[in-house]
Protein backbone atom coordinates (compact mmCIF):
# COMPACT_ATOMS: atom_id res chain seq x y z
CA UNK A 1 0.00 0.00 0.00
CA UNK A 2 3.00 2.27 0.31
CA UNK A 3 4.27 1.23 -3.11
CA UNK A 4 3.74 4.78 -4.38
CA UNK A 5 6.15 6.11 -1.77
CA UNK A 6 8.65 3.42 -2.64
CA UNK A 7 8.32 4.18 -6.34
CA UNK A 8 8.95 7.88 -5.61
CA UNK A 9 12.08 7.04 -3.61
CA UNK A 10 13.27 4.78 -6.44
CA UNK A 11 12.89 7.57 -8.97
CA UNK A 12 14.64 10.04 -6.68
CA UNK A 13 17.60 7.73 -6.05
CA UNK A 14 17.84 6.78 -9.72
CA UNK A 15 17.76 10.38 -10.96
CA UNK A 16 20.40 11.38 -8.40
CA UNK A 17 22.63 8.53 -9.62
CA UNK A 18 22.70 9.48 -13.28
CA UNK A 19 25.95 11.30 -14.07
CA UNK A 20 25.27 14.96 -14.81
CA UNK A 21 27.31 15.01 -17.99
CA UNK A 22 25.05 12.59 -19.82
CA UNK A 23 22.78 14.41 -22.22
CA UNK A 24 19.18 13.20 -22.46
CA UNK A 25 19.78 10.12 -20.35
CA UNK A 26 17.39 7.25 -20.83
CA UNK A 27 17.14 4.55 -18.19
CA UNK A 28 16.33 1.12 -19.59
CA UNK A 29 16.32 -0.91 -16.43
CA UNK A 30 16.47 -0.58 -12.67
CA UNK A 31 17.84 -3.56 -10.79
CA UNK A 32 16.24 -4.10 -7.39
CA UNK A 33 16.58 -6.56 -4.54
CA UNK A 34 13.38 -7.11 -2.60
CA UNK A 35 13.11 -9.48 0.34
CA UNK A 36 10.26 -11.99 0.42
CA UNK A 37 9.09 -10.55 3.70
CA UNK A 38 9.25 -6.91 2.61
CA UNK A 39 5.77 -5.50 2.23
CA UNK A 40 6.05 -4.69 -1.44
CA UNK A 41 3.60 -5.97 -4.01
CA UNK A 42 5.45 -6.27 -7.28
CA UNK A 43 2.63 -5.44 -9.66
CA UNK A 44 1.50 -2.43 -7.68
CA UNK A 45 5.08 -1.16 -7.49
CA UNK A 46 5.40 -1.55 -11.27
CA UNK A 47 2.06 0.20 -11.75
CA UNK A 48 3.04 3.17 -9.55
CA UNK A 49 6.44 3.35 -11.15
CA UNK A 50 4.92 3.54 -14.64
CA UNK A 51 2.62 6.37 -13.63
CA UNK A 52 5.22 8.61 -12.02
CA UNK A 53 7.97 8.11 -14.58
CA UNK A 54 5.99 9.60 -17.48
CA UNK A 55 8.10 12.32 -19.13
CA UNK A 56 11.18 11.55 -17.05
CA UNK A 57 14.44 9.80 -18.00
CA UNK A 58 12.91 6.68 -16.43
CA UNK A 59 9.92 6.50 -18.72
CA UNK A 60 9.44 2.91 -19.94
CA UNK A 61 12.30 1.67 -17.77
CA UNK A 62 11.88 -1.92 -16.60
CA UNK A 63 12.06 -2.96 -12.97
CA UNK A 64 14.14 -6.09 -12.65
CA UNK A 65 13.42 -7.53 -9.21
CA UNK A 66 15.71 -10.06 -7.58
CA UNK A 67 13.65 -11.69 -4.82
CA UNK A 68 15.75 -12.30 -1.71
CA UNK A 69 14.84 -15.40 0.33
CA UNK A 70 14.19 -15.20 4.06
CA UNK A 71 17.17 -16.64 5.89
CA UNK A 72 17.49 -16.87 9.64
CA UNK A 73 19.96 -17.86 12.33
CA UNK A 74 19.25 -19.37 15.72
CA UNK A 75 21.35 -17.63 18.36
CA UNK A 76 20.69 -20.46 20.80
CA UNK A 77 21.99 -23.42 18.77
CA UNK A 78 23.88 -21.58 16.01
CA UNK A 79 21.98 -23.28 13.14
CA UNK A 80 20.95 -21.35 10.03
CA UNK A 81 18.26 -22.09 7.43
CA UNK A 82 15.88 -20.61 4.87
CA UNK A 83 12.34 -19.89 5.98
CA UNK A 84 9.78 -20.63 3.29
CA UNK A 85 6.54 -20.13 5.23
CA UNK A 86 5.62 -17.77 8.06
CA UNK A 87 7.17 -20.08 10.68
CA UNK A 88 10.23 -18.89 12.54
CA UNK A 89 10.46 -21.53 15.23
CA UNK A 90 13.85 -23.19 15.39
CA UNK A 91 13.44 -26.78 14.12
CA UNK A 92 16.72 -27.83 15.77
CA UNK A 93 16.40 -26.70 19.35
CA UNK A 94 12.65 -25.86 19.41
CA UNK A 95 12.95 -22.90 21.74
CA UNK A 96 15.75 -20.91 20.16
CA UNK A 97 16.12 -17.17 19.76
CA UNK A 98 15.82 -16.79 15.99
CA UNK A 99 17.08 -13.69 14.18
CA UNK A 100 16.40 -12.77 10.57
CA UNK A 101 19.44 -12.36 8.38
CA UNK A 102 17.83 -11.57 5.02
CA UNK A 103 14.36 -11.16 3.60
CA UNK A 104 13.45 -7.55 4.44
CA UNK A 105 15.58 -5.80 1.80
CA UNK A 106 14.16 -3.07 -0.41
CA UNK A 107 17.26 -2.02 -2.29
CA UNK A 108 18.24 -0.56 -5.59
CA UNK A 109 21.45 -2.16 -6.79
CA UNK A 110 22.06 -0.52 -10.16
CA UNK A 111 20.54 1.11 -13.18
CA UNK A 112 21.18 0.53 -16.84
CA UNK A 113 21.32 3.45 -19.23
CA UNK A 114 20.62 3.25 -22.94
CA UNK A 115 23.64 4.05 -25.12
CA UNK A 116 23.87 7.73 -25.89
CA UNK A 117 22.35 8.58 -29.23
CA UNK A 118 24.97 9.64 -31.74
CA UNK A 119 23.48 12.15 -34.11
CA UNK B 1 26.02 1.52 -19.43
CA UNK B 2 25.36 0.11 -15.96
CA UNK B 3 25.62 2.45 -12.98
CA UNK B 4 26.20 0.83 -9.63
CA UNK B 5 24.00 2.24 -6.84
CA UNK B 6 23.58 -0.15 -3.85
CA UNK B 7 21.16 1.88 -1.77
CA UNK B 8 18.34 1.09 0.60
CA UNK B 9 15.16 2.60 -0.74
CA UNK B 10 13.85 3.51 2.73
CA UNK B 11 17.20 4.91 3.82
CA UNK B 12 15.75 8.41 4.18
CA UNK B 13 13.21 7.14 6.72
CA UNK B 14 15.83 5.07 8.57
CA UNK B 15 18.03 8.15 8.92
CA UNK B 16 15.11 10.17 10.30
CA UNK B 17 14.28 7.32 12.69
CA UNK B 18 17.83 7.41 14.07
CA UNK B 19 17.50 11.15 14.62
CA UNK B 20 14.25 10.49 16.51
CA UNK B 21 15.91 7.81 18.65
CA UNK B 22 18.61 10.25 19.71
CA UNK B 23 16.01 12.92 20.44
CA UNK B 24 13.89 10.54 22.56
CA UNK B 25 17.00 9.40 24.43
CA UNK B 26 17.92 13.00 25.22
CA UNK B 27 14.37 13.65 26.39
CA UNK B 28 14.49 10.44 28.45
CA UNK B 29 11.12 9.27 27.23
CA UNK B 30 10.10 5.71 26.33
CA UNK B 31 8.37 5.47 22.96
CA UNK B 32 5.83 2.78 22.08
CA UNK B 33 4.59 2.33 18.51
CA UNK B 34 1.14 0.77 18.55
CA UNK B 35 -0.11 -0.95 15.42
CA UNK B 36 -3.11 -3.03 14.33
CA UNK B 37 -5.70 -3.32 11.61
CA UNK B 38 -8.50 -0.72 11.75
CA UNK B 39 -10.81 -1.10 14.69
CA UNK B 40 -8.87 -3.65 16.77
CA UNK B 41 -9.21 -1.35 19.73
CA UNK B 42 -5.99 0.69 19.90
CA UNK B 43 -7.73 3.86 21.02
CA UNK B 44 -9.92 2.02 23.51
CA UNK B 45 -6.87 0.24 24.95
CA UNK B 46 -5.07 3.56 25.25
CA UNK B 47 -8.03 5.21 26.98
CA UNK B 48 -8.02 2.46 29.61
CA UNK B 49 -4.23 2.30 29.83
CA UNK B 50 -3.83 6.05 30.29
CA UNK B 51 -6.59 6.19 32.87
CA UNK B 52 -4.61 3.69 34.96
CA UNK B 53 -1.12 5.06 34.36
CA UNK B 54 -1.74 8.77 34.72
CA UNK B 55 -0.58 10.72 36.64
CA UNK B 56 2.13 8.40 38.07
CA UNK B 57 3.43 7.76 34.59
CA UNK B 58 3.19 10.91 32.51
CA UNK B 59 1.95 9.90 29.08
CA UNK B 60 1.70 11.69 25.76
CA UNK B 61 0.02 10.31 22.66
CA UNK B 62 0.47 10.93 18.97
CA UNK B 63 -2.51 9.60 17.04
CA UNK B 64 -2.29 8.92 13.35
CA UNK B 65 -5.59 8.91 11.58
CA UNK B 66 -6.31 9.33 7.94
CA UNK B 67 -8.74 12.20 8.38
CA UNK B 68 -10.71 12.60 11.62
CA UNK B 69 -9.93 13.87 15.13
CA UNK B 70 -12.25 11.35 16.86
CA UNK B 71 -9.45 9.32 18.41
CA UNK B 72 -7.62 12.36 19.78
CA UNK B 73 -10.83 13.67 21.35
CA UNK B 74 -11.45 10.32 23.09
CA UNK B 75 -7.90 10.25 24.48
CA UNK B 76 -7.79 13.84 25.76
CA UNK B 77 -10.45 12.94 28.32
CA UNK B 78 -7.79 10.97 30.24
CA UNK B 79 -5.74 14.13 30.84
CA UNK B 80 -2.85 12.96 28.68
CA UNK B 81 -1.23 15.28 26.19
CA UNK B 82 -2.55 14.32 22.78
CA UNK B 83 -1.73 15.42 19.29
CA UNK B 84 -3.07 14.15 16.02
CA UNK B 85 -1.45 13.57 12.67
CA UNK B 86 -3.91 13.49 9.81
CA UNK B 87 -2.07 11.88 6.97
CA UNK B 88 -4.50 13.07 4.33
CA UNK B 89 -2.52 16.30 4.12
CA UNK B 90 0.39 14.08 3.18
CA UNK B 91 -1.42 12.01 0.56
CA UNK B 92 -3.60 9.72 2.67
CA UNK B 93 -0.65 7.60 3.65
CA UNK B 94 -0.98 4.17 5.17
CA UNK B 95 1.66 4.57 7.88
CA UNK B 96 3.36 7.25 9.95
CA UNK B 97 6.84 8.09 8.72
CA UNK B 98 9.67 9.06 11.05
CA UNK B 99 9.83 12.72 10.00
CA UNK B 100 6.17 13.30 10.93
CA UNK B 101 6.69 11.81 14.38
CA UNK B 102 9.46 14.15 15.42
CA UNK B 103 7.49 17.23 14.40
CA UNK B 104 4.53 16.07 16.48
CA UNK B 105 6.72 15.04 19.42
CA UNK B 106 8.27 18.51 19.53
CA UNK B 107 4.88 20.14 19.24
CA UNK B 108 3.64 17.97 22.12
CA UNK B 109 6.72 18.66 24.23
CA UNK B 110 8.45 15.55 25.60
CA UNK B 111 10.44 17.07 28.46
CA UNK B 112 7.75 16.36 31.06
CA UNK B 113 6.78 12.93 29.70
CA UNK B 114 7.86 9.43 30.75
CA UNK B 115 6.03 7.58 28.01
CA UNK B 116 5.11 8.61 24.50
CA UNK B 117 2.69 6.33 22.66
CA UNK B 118 2.18 6.53 18.93
CA UNK B 119 -1.13 5.14 17.71
CA UNK B 120 -0.21 4.27 14.16
CA UNK B 121 -2.60 4.18 11.21
CA UNK B 122 -4.87 1.10 11.25
CA UNK B 123 -3.04 -1.26 8.89
CA UNK B 124 -1.19 -4.54 9.48
CA UNK B 125 1.18 -4.16 6.55
CA UNK B 126 2.82 -0.81 6.01
CA UNK B 127 3.58 0.47 9.54
CA UNK B 128 5.71 -2.66 10.12
CA UNK B 129 8.07 -1.44 7.43
CA UNK B 130 8.65 2.06 8.80
CA UNK B 131 10.91 2.58 11.79
CA UNK B 132 9.91 5.73 13.69
CA UNK B 133 12.68 5.59 16.27
CA UNK B 134 10.51 3.81 18.84
CA UNK B 135 11.78 1.71 21.75
CA UNK B 136 9.12 -0.98 21.40
CA UNK B 137 6.42 -2.01 18.98
CA UNK B 138 3.07 -3.39 20.08
CA UNK B 139 0.67 -5.14 17.74
CA UNK B 140 -3.00 -5.44 18.66
CA UNK B 141 -5.22 -8.16 17.25
CA UNK B 142 -8.84 -8.53 18.25
CA UNK B 143 -10.71 -11.81 18.50
CA UNK B 144 -13.04 -10.86 15.64
CA UNK B 145 -10.22 -10.83 13.11
CA UNK B 146 -9.47 -14.53 12.58
CA UNK B 147 -6.82 -16.88 13.95
CA UNK B 148 -4.72 -16.84 10.79
CA UNK B 149 -3.76 -13.16 10.88
CA UNK B 150 -0.25 -13.70 12.34
CA UNK B 151 0.50 -16.11 9.48
CA UNK B 152 -0.91 -13.74 6.87
CA UNK B 153 0.98 -10.70 8.17
CA UNK B 154 4.17 -12.29 9.48
CA UNK B 155 6.33 -9.16 9.21
CA UNK B 156 4.11 -7.25 11.64
CA UNK B 157 4.27 -10.06 14.19
CA UNK B 158 8.03 -10.49 13.61
CA UNK B 159 8.86 -6.86 14.27
CA UNK B 160 6.53 -6.61 17.28
CA UNK B 161 8.01 -6.72 20.79
CA UNK B 162 4.66 -7.42 22.39
CA UNK B 163 1.22 -8.49 21.22
CA UNK B 164 -2.21 -7.81 22.65
CA UNK B 165 -5.18 -10.05 21.95
CA UNK B 166 -8.09 -7.69 22.56
CA UNK B 167 -11.87 -8.00 22.94
CA UNK B 168 -11.74 -11.32 24.80
CA UNK B 169 -15.11 -10.35 26.34
CA UNK B 170 -16.56 -11.37 22.96
CA UNK B 171 -15.15 -14.92 23.02
CA UNK B 172 -18.35 -16.56 24.30
CA UNK B 173 -20.18 -15.31 21.20
CA UNK B 174 -17.60 -16.37 18.62
CA UNK B 175 -16.03 -19.51 17.19
CA UNK B 176 -12.63 -18.01 17.78
CA UNK B 177 -9.84 -20.24 19.05
CA UNK B 178 -7.73 -18.00 21.29
CA UNK B 179 -5.14 -20.71 21.89
CA UNK B 180 -4.66 -21.21 18.15
CA UNK B 181 -4.09 -17.52 17.49
CA UNK B 182 -1.51 -17.34 20.27
CA UNK B 183 0.18 -20.47 18.84
CA UNK B 184 0.24 -18.81 15.42
CA UNK B 185 1.84 -15.70 16.90
CA UNK B 186 4.50 -17.87 18.53
CA UNK B 187 5.14 -19.71 15.25
CA UNK B 188 6.04 -16.39 13.68
CA UNK B 189 7.75 -14.98 16.76
CA UNK B 190 8.58 -17.70 19.32
CA UNK B 191 9.28 -15.55 22.38
CA UNK B 192 6.69 -12.83 21.77
CA UNK B 193 4.95 -11.80 25.00
CA UNK B 194 1.18 -11.92 24.43
CA UNK B 195 -1.40 -10.28 26.69
CA UNK B 196 -5.02 -11.34 26.37
CA UNK B 197 -7.52 -8.83 27.63
CA UNK B 198 -10.64 -6.80 27.08
CA UNK B 199 -10.41 -3.06 26.78
CA UNK B 200 -14.13 -3.00 27.45
CA UNK B 201 -14.36 -4.94 30.71
CA UNK B 202 -10.69 -4.38 31.68
CA UNK B 203 -10.34 -8.10 32.35
CA UNK B 204 -6.66 -9.04 32.13
CA UNK B 205 -5.42 -5.46 31.82
CA UNK B 206 -3.01 -5.50 34.79
CA UNK B 207 -0.23 -7.71 33.34
CA UNK B 208 -0.06 -5.42 30.30
CA UNK B 209 0.20 -2.33 32.51
CA UNK B 210 3.00 -4.00 34.48
CA UNK B 211 4.87 -4.88 31.29
CA UNK B 212 4.62 -1.27 30.13
CA UNK B 213 5.69 0.22 33.48
CA UNK B 214 8.74 -2.06 33.59
CA UNK B 215 9.74 -1.06 30.05
CA UNK B 216 9.43 2.63 30.85
CA UNK B 217 11.47 2.18 34.02
CA UNK B 218 14.17 0.15 32.25
CA UNK B 219 14.82 2.96 29.81
CA UNK B 220 14.16 6.09 31.79
CA UNK B 221 14.75 5.05 35.40
CA UNK B 222 11.42 6.78 36.17
N1 LIG C 1 -16.45 -5.67 22.95
C1 LIG C 1 -15.33 -4.96 22.87
N2 LIG C 1 -15.28 -3.91 22.04
C2 LIG C 1 -14.13 -3.20 21.99
C3 LIG C 1 -13.00 -3.54 22.76
N3 LIG C 1 -11.99 -2.66 22.49
C4 LIG C 1 -12.50 -1.82 21.57
N4 LIG C 1 -13.78 -2.12 21.26
C5 LIG C 1 -14.66 -1.44 20.31
O1 LIG C 1 -14.13 -1.63 19.00
C6 LIG C 1 -14.35 -0.47 18.19
C7 LIG C 1 -13.03 0.04 17.64
O2 LIG C 1 -12.20 0.45 18.71
P1 LIG C 1 -11.10 1.57 18.56
O3 LIG C 1 -10.46 1.74 19.89
O4 LIG C 1 -11.66 2.77 17.89
O5 LIG C 1 -10.11 0.85 17.53
P2 LIG C 1 -8.80 1.43 16.83
O6 LIG C 1 -7.87 0.29 16.67
O7 LIG C 1 -8.31 2.62 17.57
O8 LIG C 1 -9.39 1.86 15.41
P3 LIG C 1 -8.69 2.81 14.29
O9 LIG C 1 -7.96 3.88 15.01
O10 LIG C 1 -9.83 3.31 13.48
O11 LIG C 1 -7.79 1.89 13.51
C8 LIG C 1 -15.04 0.54 19.10
O12 LIG C 1 -16.40 0.46 18.86
C9 LIG C 1 -14.69 0.05 20.50
O13 LIG C 1 -15.65 0.41 21.46
C10 LIG C 1 -13.09 -4.68 23.64
O14 LIG C 1 -12.15 -5.07 24.35
N5 LIG C 1 -14.28 -5.35 23.63
MG1 LIG D 1 -7.91 4.53 16.89
ZN1 LIG E 1 17.96 -23.32 17.68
Amino acid sequence: MHEMGIAQQLVQIAIDSIPRDIENPKVEKLNLRIGRLASVVEHSLTFCFEIITKDTPLENARLDIDVVPVTVHCKSCDNGWEVTGPVFKCPFCEDGDVEMLTGREIEITSLELADELKI
Amino acid sequence: MEINIQKKVLEANDTEADINRTFFKDQNVFVLNMMSSPGSGKTQILCKTLAKLMPHVRVGVIVGDICTTNDADRLKVTGAKVTQINTDQFGGDCHLAANLIIESAKQLGCEDLDLLIVENIGNLVCPAEFDIGEDARAVVLSVTEGEDKPLKYPLMFRVADVAILNKIDLLPYLDFDAKLVVDNMKQVHPHLPVFEFSAKTEEGLEPWLDWLKIKVFEKTGK
